[in-house]
């Protein structure tokens, strides 16, 4: 499926994002990238989704090397990105070919699916920053994607709506079982989420652990075997480090 | 399961919020007319009192009067239609002109660098300067005074469109891109959509520096056309009807404003505006 071989980001300037990084996905996996910011997760997502070709090493999609074209990845960013032009209906089928019958049947289709039935019609202006967010998911899965990668999607929404917004995508998951890659700096939100996550840390980023999260779905939020699994992830992160070089000095 | 979070529907409203603002249109559009109607009344007072001398200011009722026996004598059609006239295709041309040159130096930077300092140092000089060379050039016939207009029309629009295409939203391409779509239709389908409330402000200021080319270029030099009324009042010593084509001037450059607004309104009914 995705493969991500010796893969490192390095700007114009110097700045170099994160080292040498190589890992697979396989086949309807929910791979998490996690790490503390400026650890090149989303320098990562980006490069995995086309938008930014400047990376060293090989990215490749079913063989498909991501420099070719990626028409069977969708995303979601971090803010909805809705053209605030078009209609609901119209933001959702944007990126999809085809009759106009066609394109309407399959966008009802779907934001049915999220929970958005019935506001085809409106302005992105009207909707909440949560439905905003359905109606971005809709759009990136209108085009049946085999792989949804998602950039810190619900970080900018408020507790409650993020749940919501978890749950929505396990249960469209089990519909389609399509393979995502979610950047995301919550812990909670990538052990509800994941079946694997990957632990980004240090600057410029290095992949510090590969974790399998081998929890049974549905996944109950608090148990002990996620306190368990993010007193793990707590521990690898090394969020003290700056303190303890502090003290040093 | 997952439910939507919010379900009071916009849609519902509408009905019912259509009457309300047309109502709401009529009542500000009266209470725009109260300083303008008083006015009117102490100018028509005051001028009958004697306080200002006919030959100066003539009282509002004499420039009605001069308005209908231009109007009776079909004359005021002639003047009227010829000056809409060269302002409508003078600002055709200037957009026209504008939107193309606009559109390829705002897509293509190195375009910018090649075109923009001379387009910038162009706009620097006053247009009513070019009227004597456009004369040499052209003559005192049509194609003269249409070119200044268009001259005045092009520089608001162009500056509108390149800023308004320069500052698109980076994110919103990428949106194009994650899709694969072609350089073209990310122009066609997100560039040029999301640059128009830049391009109709940019249209809006052209038509009015259009209005006002218009006059420049009419009292120049011409035999018919509302700027050609103003010369003749002012040789005539008739500040009626002066007044009368400053006042046909008005109406016409508001209503032109007002189907330009008007297209504005329907075409950025999607814009998040803050409405009181």
């Amino acid at each position: 499926m995705l493969a991500v071989q010796e893969v490192s980001r390095t700007f114009d300037n110097g700045y170099k994002a994160f080292k040498p990084v190589s890992f697979n996905t396989d086949q309807s996996e929910i791979v998490g990238i996690l790490g503390t910011s400026g650890c090149g997760k989303s320098t990562l997502l980006r490069a995995i989704a086309g938008l930014d070709l400047g990376f060293d090493g090989e990215i490749s999609f079913h063989e498909q090397s991501v420099r070719n074209g990626t028409e069977h990845t969708g995303v979601v960013f971090q803010e909805p990105r809705l053209m605030p032009w078009l209609s609901v209906i119209d933001n959702v089928v944007f990126g999809l070919k085809g009759s106009k019958s066609e394109k309407r049947e399959k966008g009802t289709r779907l934001l049915r699916a999220v929970g958005l039935a019935g506001t085809e019609k409106l302005y992105p202006r009207e909707l909440s920053g949560g439905m905003a967010q359905r109606a971005a998911i809709a759009r990136a899965l209108v085009t049946n994607p085999q792989l949804l990668l998602l950039d810190e999607p619900f970080s900018a929404l408020d507790a409650f709506t993020k749940m919501q917004l978890q749950e929505l995508l396990i249960d469209l998951w089990e519909t389609n079982h399509t393979s995502m890659l979610i950047v995301t700096h919550d812990i909670d939100e990538a052990l509800f989420l994941c079946d694997r996550v990957l632990i980004f840390r240090d600057q410029p980023g290095v992949l510090f652990k590969d974790l399998t999260i081998n929890l049974q779905r549905p996944r109950e939020r608090g148990s002990l075997a996620m306190a368990e699994f993010k007193r793990e992830i707590l521990q690898s992160l090394d969020l003290n480090h700056d303190v303890h070089v502090r003290s040093a000095i | 399961m997952t439910q939507t979070e919010v379900s009071h529907s916009p849609n519902k409203k509408s009905p019912g919020k259509k009457t309300t603002s047309s109502v709401n249109y009529i009542r500000s559009f009266a209470i725009g007319l109260i300083i303008p109607a008083l006015l009117l009344i102490i100018w028509e007072v005051a001028s009958r009192a004697g306080i200002f001398p006919q030959y100066l200011l003539p009282a509002p009722s004499a420039v009605l009067s001069t308005l209908v026996a231009l109007a009776s004598s079909g004359e005021l059609w002639t003047h009227v239609s010829s000056t809409l006239s060269r302002v409508l295709i003078g600002f055709f041309l200037g957009t026209v002109i504008a939107v193309v040159l606009g559109s390829f130096i705002g897509f293509f930077k190195p375009l910018e660098r090649l075109f923009d300092p001379l387009l910038q140092a162009l706009r620097s000089i006053p247009s009513l300067a070019w009227v004597p060379l456009f004369i040499l050039w052209m003559g005192i016939a049509e194609t003269s005074k249409v070119t200044l207009i268009a001259v005045g029309v092009f520089f608001p629009v162009y500056l509108n469109i390149v800023s308004g295409i320069q500052g698109v939203d980076r994110k919103l391409i990428e949106v194009g891109k994650v899709y694969n779509m072609s350089t073209a239709s990310i122009i066609t389908r997100i560039v040029l959509p999301a640059s128009l409330p830049s391009f109709l402000v940019g249209l809006r200021s052209g038509l009015g520096l259009g209005w006002m080319f218009v006059v420049a270029a009419e009292l120049m030099g011409a035999s018919e056309g509302l700027g050609f009324l103003l010369t003749l009042g002012q040789n005539t010593s008739r500040p009626d009807t002066i007044l009368a084509s400053i006042i046909l001037f008005a109406i016409l450059g508001k209503a032109t404003d007002a189907i330009l607004k008007q297209l504005e309104n329907r075409s950025l009914r999607w814009q998040d505006r803050y409405e009181t």
